[in-house]
C-alpha cells in the first residue's frame, strides 16, 4: 500500500483538520467537561447549586434502588432492542441484498425511511398506533381477537417496539456493508463441497458477516441506551430510563448536579460496553479480517 | 467411455441467449478446455454442470446419472473458482477439511486426507495459516487441494489462473496437468487463455456465441481451424482475402491480388470468395530473389525467444515470427522476401467478421 512521506506533508493535516477540531472542542468537549464538573457540585432546594466538589451525587445514584431500577431497565431495554434488531435486520438485509435491480433500492429506501423522518413526528405516529383507542387496538377489537384494548402505550414493550423500528436501519447498514465484501463464489464453494444451503449459511456466510452484525449491535445498543425522545413519549413520565431520568432531574427537580451525575454515568456505562464489545470483536476476528 | 454428456443445453436470460444448443461428451480421465472470449457462454456452461445455473433446456448426464435437476450440493463435483473463494475465517486445513466434514468423513481420517491433499499441492506445513497470510499462488493451491480432497468424480476449473502473474501461471499449468494425470480425474477447464488451454488439455472446445464451433486436440485445433473465428482466436494468423481461381485434383489455386496461392485440398468444397490463412511462424524470411512475396520491414519486436516482424507487402501487412536463432532479422525499412510451404496454407470461406481477425 502506498504511504505518504511525512516530510513532504508537513503541517497540512493539522491545518486541514483544524476548523473541525475547533468546532469539536468548543461544542462537544467543553460541555462534557462542564457537565463533569457540575456533577461534582451539590444542590439544595433553598440555595440551588452549591459550588463544592464531592462525589455525593454519585454515591446517591449508586446507593438508591430507584436509580438501580432505572439503569437496569435501560440496559435491559437496550439489550432487547439490540436482539430484535439482529433478528429482524440481518434476515432483512440478506433478502434485500438478493433482490434485483429496481426492488433492491426501493426496499433499501423503505428500510432507511424512518431515519428521514423527525424523531418526534415518527414517535407520535407510533403513539397514535399504539394507544388504547389506537389503530392496532381498534383492529384487534373489531376482529374480536381481544375484548378490551391491550395496553401498549407507557409499557416497556411499546418502547422496545418503537426503538427497534427506529434503530433497525443502523443494523441493516452495518450488515449491508459486510455483505458487500462477501464473495458470491464463497457461497457456491460451500455448496460445491456438499454443504446444504443452511449449513453454508451457518458455517460460511454468517461468520463472514459477523463483524457487521457486531458493529451494528454496538451502534444500536449505544443509541437505544441513550435514547430520549422515544422513551419520553412512548414510555411516558413514569417508565423512566436513564436519559429521561437525567432530563427530569434537570428540568423537573432542578437538581442539575444530580442530573449531570446520571448523564455522566450513562456515558461511562455506554463507553465501557461499546469499547469492550468492539475490542472483543476485534480480537476475535483479528486474524481473519484486516 | 463417455463420462459426462451435455445434451442440447440451452440457457436464455430473457432475450439473451447464453448457451445456444450445446452438445458435448467428455471421456473419463479426460482434460477438456472450454475456450472462448468473454460472453461466449463458457462460464454459463460450467455453471450449468456445477448446478449453479439451471439450463433452460437440455440434459446433463454424469456417469450414467441424469443430474440436470440435482442440487449443486448433491453433485459431488470439485470446483476451483476464479476468485479461489476460500473461506477467510477458516485456516488452510479447515478449508480443505470442510468438504470432508460435510461428507461425514470421521475426524481421524480427515486429518490424514487434508495432509495428503496439502502435500499434493506442495503446501506442506501451511495448514494452520489463514488464507489472508498466503500469496496468490498459495491461495490457488489451497483452492485446488480443497476441491480435490473430496475425491470428486469431476473437477471444474473456472479460469483458475487469471489472478496469477505470468511466470507463476506457466508453472501452475504444468503442475496442475501433472496432478490431473496422476489422479486420472476428469477435468473441465474454462479459460480465455489459448496458451493455458493448449498446455493442459487433451481436447479443446472452442466456443463462440453460445456454441462449440470446433473441438479437437490442441494440435489439430490449432493446425486445422474450421472457422475464421477459431483460426484467429487460437493463436495469431495472417488472412488474405481472395477468390478460387481453379480447382485442381490436389489443391485449389486461389488468386489474391495478382499472387496465386496453391492451397492443399482437404475435402471441403469451396467456391467464390475465400480467405487464405497462413500463421506467422510458418513464414520464412528469404532472399528477395527466391521469395514468393516481397515486402518492407515495418517493425521488428524482440520477444526474447522470438522475433515478431511486421512486413508491408503488396497483399497488405504480414506478420512473421522467427525464432531467436542466428543473426537478428533485417532492420526496419529493409526489403525482404517471404516464403512458405503450400501445406501450411489453410482455406476458409469468408464470413461476416467477428472482430477478431
Amino acid at each position: 500500500m502506498a504511504t505518504y512521506d511525512a516530510e513532504r506533508i508537513g503541517s497540512s493535516p493539522w491545518l486541514l483538520t483544524g476548523p473541525a477540531m475547533l468546532v469539536f472542542v468548543t461544542l462537544l468537549a467543553a460541555p462534557l467537561v462542564l457537565t463533569g464538573m457540575l456533577s461534582l457540585n451539590l444542590f439544595s432546594d433553598t440555595k440551588g447549586v452549591i459550588p463544592v466538589y464531592t462525589f455525593a451525587n454519585y454515591l446517591e445514584v449508586f446507593s438508591d434502588d430507584y436509580f438501580h431500577e432505572i439503569f437496569l431497565r435501560t440496559g435491559g431495554m437496550a439489550l432487547a432492542v439490540t436482539l430484535f434488531c439482529v433478528l429482524l435486520g440481518v434476515p432483512e438485509t440478506l433478502i434485500i441484498a438478493r433482490m434485483h435491480s429496481p426492488w433492491r433500492s426501493l426496499f433499501l429506501l423503505v428500510v432507511l425511511g424512518p431515519l428521514l423522518i423527525s424523531v418526534v413526528v415518527r414517535t407520535l405516529g407510533w403513539a397514535i398506533l399504539l394507544g388504547n383507542n389506537g389503530l392496532i387496538n381498534q383492529v384487534l377489537q373489531a376482529l374480536g381477537i381481544t375484548e378490551f384494548p391491550i395496553r401498549m402505550m407507557f409499557t416497556q414493550f411499546g418502547v422496545v417496539l418503537v426503538l427497534t423500528h427506529v434503530l433497525v436501519p443502523f443494523m441493516v447498514i452495518a450488515v449491508w456493508a459486510s455483505l458487500q465484501k462477501l464473495d458470491v463464489q464463497v457461497e457456491q464453494a460451500g455448496l460445491s463441497l456438499g454443504a446444504s444451503r443452511m449449513t453454508t449459511f451457518r458455517r460460511v456466510v454468517l461468520p463472514q458477516i459477523m463483524p457487521g452484525i457486531l458493529s451494528g449491535s454496538i451502534i444500536v445498543f449505544a443509541l437505544a441506551a441513550s435514547a430520549f425522545a422515544t422513551p419520553a413519549i412512548i414510555g411516558g413520565r413514569r417508565l423512566k430510563v436513564v436519559a429521561t431520568a437525567a432530563y427530569d432531574e434537570f428540568l423537573g427537580s432542578l437538581n442539575w448536579p444530580l442530573g449531570a451525575a446520571i448523564a455522566v454515568l450513562l456515558l461511562i456505562a455506554n463507553l465501557v460496553i461499546v469499547v469492550g464489545c468492539s475490542r472483543l470483536a476485534e480480537r476475535r476476528f483479528k486474524h481473519v479480517f484486516e | 467411455m463417455t463420462f459426462l454428456t451435455l445434451d442440447g443445453i440451452v440457457k436464455t436470460y430473457g432475450d439473451f441467449t447464453a448457451i445456444a444448443g450445446l452438445d458435448l461428451s467428455v471421456e473419463k480421465g479426460e482434460f477438456l478446455s472450454l475456450l472462448g472470449p468473454s460472453g461466449c457462454g463458457k462460464t454459463t456452461t460450467l455453471q450449468s454442470i456445477a448446478g449453479f445455473v439451471q439450463p433452460t433446456a437440455g440434459r446433463i448426464v454424469l456417469d450414467g446419472r441424469d443430474i440436470t435437476h440435482v442440487r449443486p450440493e448433491k453433485r459431488g463435483l470439485g470446483i476451483v473458482f476464479q476468485s479461489y473463494a476460500l473461506f477467510p475465517h477458516m485456516t488452510v486445513a479447515e478449508n480443505v477439511s470442510f468438504g470432508l466434514e460435510m461428507r461425514g468423513v470421521p475426524r481421524s481420517e480427515r486429518v490424514g486426507r487434508v495432509q495428503s491433499a496439502l502435500d499434493m499441492v506442495r503446501l506442506h506445513g501451511l495448514g494452520a495459516r489463514y488464507p489472508k497470510a498466503l500469496s496468490g499462488g498459495q491461495r490457488q493451491r489451497v483452492a485446488i487441494a480443497r476441491a480435490l480432497a473430496i475425491r470428486p468424480d469431476l473437477l471444474l476449473l473456472d479460469e483458475p489462473m487469471s489472478n496469477l502473474d505470468a511466470k507463476l501461471r506457466e508453472d501452475m499449468h504444468i503442475e496442475l496437468r501433472a496432478i490431473q494425470r496422476d489422479l486420472g480425474i476428469t477435468t473441465i477447464l474454462v479459460t480465455h487463455d489459448q496458451v493455458e488451454a493448449m498446455t493442459m488439455s487433451d481436447r479443446i472446445a472452442v466456443m463462440h456465441g453460445g456454441r462449440i464451433v470446433q473441438i479437437g486436440s490442441p494440435f489439430e485445433t490449432y493446425e486445422r481451424p474450421q472457422s475464421p473465428f477459431a483460426s484467429s482466436f487460437l493463436g495469431k494468423t495472417n488472412a488474405f482475402a481472395g477468390a478460387i481461381h481453379t480447382r485442381k485434383p490436389r489443391c485449389y489455386e486461389v488468386k489474391v491480388d495478382n499472387l496465386m496461392f496453391h492451397v492443399p485440398h482437404e475435402g471441403h468444397q469451396f467456391d467464390g470468395n475465400v480467405n487464405v490463412y497462413l500463421r506467422p511462424e510458418k513464414i520464412r524470411l528469404a532472399e528477395p530473389t527466391e521469395a514468393r512475396l516481397r515486402g518492407t520491414v515495418r517493425m521488428r519486436v524482440f520477444l526474447g525467444n522470438l522475433w515478431l516482424i511486421g512486413i508491408e507487402s503488396p497483399l497488405g501487412p504480414v506478420n512473421v515470427t522467427q525464432p531467436n536463432f542466428g543473426a537478428p532479422p533485417p532492420m526496419e525499412g529493409e526489403e525482404v522476401g517471404l516464403t512458405w510451404l503450400d501445406d501450411d496454407l489453410r482455406l476458409l470461406e469468408q464470413e461476416v467478421a467477428h472482430g477478431h481477425v
